[in-house]
């Protein structure tokens, strides 16, 4: 029998069981506030939503294997694809442009028109320096560690701050192929 | 019979519905079980008549690189075996007459997904502890055997 097909984002994105989008968004704000309240430095609470998010992200990929049944991806291009087709549509439910490839495509940014983390979202004056979606950064980097892939991803634009869109830069440090894990003489 | 192991080859999983003959303690059961198919997947890949980018032999290969070998038949018994990009591995040992088992194994790695990854109380990487998951896995292959 031949090995099922993968599915696109929008199929997989109609079959799995979704929850309100205002719930999603308001639950996320909640978690924030809270961490600022905790812990008050805003940079501690940029560490922590990533940490979050990469804890998040090891599950994640299993999951996102599992539905939308993609076979190992050849290169970082075809990664990066992926996961702004098939993966963010999947959870997040919006689609986003894979641009800026540099060089050795090793590098590229991801480009979200609409995210649903940020509706309804205004930062205060004193929450200057805060990432409202860092969560996403631990995310794709969580994710991406389980299948070999070492990454670093930061925001170059964020709408919270004034500019016109989100932008998630991606990094490849470098792939870590699967060792032995047990000790010959043993 | 069955195991599941993550891509650091611990041993997750180790499920025995019917086995008649153990030969040896369980550790070392496991270990030579993902030995054996962590070598199996190197030899695959090289012998492959087929594909372009071979490593060199002894190099390690990204999990889903190169071809997959899904199952091997011996007279006494069936193994087959499935592996996810994220280096989770699925092995079943069955009677030599079962059919191609490669949905069960998709559907099997659906079911982990389900009860084990999103039970906020299972740290990944340790053995799985979790009932539910242990009734469901139970559930499914009684009505596949």
């Amino acid at each position: 029998m031949a090995p099922v097909a993968p599915r696109s984002g929008e199929a997989v994105f109609a079959s799995v069981e979704r929850v309100n989008a205002e719930l999603f968004t308001l639950t996320y704000g909640a978690i924030v506030r809270q961490l600022l309240t905790d812990l008050e430095e805003v940079e501690e609470v940029n560490k922590q939503l990533d940490q979050m998010g990469y804890n998040i992200g090891i599950r994640l990929i299993d999951e996102f294997l599992a539905k939308s049944n993609v076979s190992r991806c050849v290169d970082f291009k075809e990664t990066a694809e992926v996961i702004a087709k098939v993966g963010l549509k999947m959870f997040l439910g919006v689609t986003a442009s894979v641009t800026n490839w540099d060089a050795d495509g090793s590098s590229c940014s991801l480009i979200l028109e609409d995210n649903p983390l940020v509706d309804f979202v205004e930062l205060p004056d004193t929450c200057q320096g805060l990432y409202y979606c860092n969560i996403l950064n631990g995310v794709i980097r969580g994710a991406l560690e389980m299948v070999s892939m070492k990454t670093e991803v930061n925001w170059v634009r964020d709408m919270l701050r004034g500019d016109d869109t989100y932008e998630l830069r991606v990094k490849l440090l470098k792939q870590v192929p699967e060792e032995y894990p047990y000790k010959d003489d043993e | 019979m069955m195991y599941v192991f993550n891509r650091n080859g611990v041993c997750l999983l180790y499920r025995e519905w019917h086995r008649p003959l153990k030969t040896l303690d369980s550790q070392q059961d496991q270990k030579l079980m993902f030995g054996v198919l962590f070598s199996l997947k190197s030899f695959t890949t090289k012998m492959d008549p087929i594909s372009a980018e071979k490593g060199s032999l002894g190099v390690p290969l990204l999990p889903g690189q190169g071809c997959s070998f899904h199952s091997f038949r011996t007279n006494t018994y069936k193994l087959s075996f499935m592996e996810s990009p994220s280096g989770v591995k699925i092995i079943l040992v069955t009677h030599p007459k079962c059919g191609d088992l490669r949905e069960s194994l998709r559907y099997i790695y659906n079911i982990y997904v389900e009860y084990v990854m999103k039970n906020p109380l299972y740290a990944p990487g340790t053995a799985i502890k979790c009932e539910l998951f242990n009734t469901k896995l139970d559930q499914y292959i009684r009505t596949i055997v």
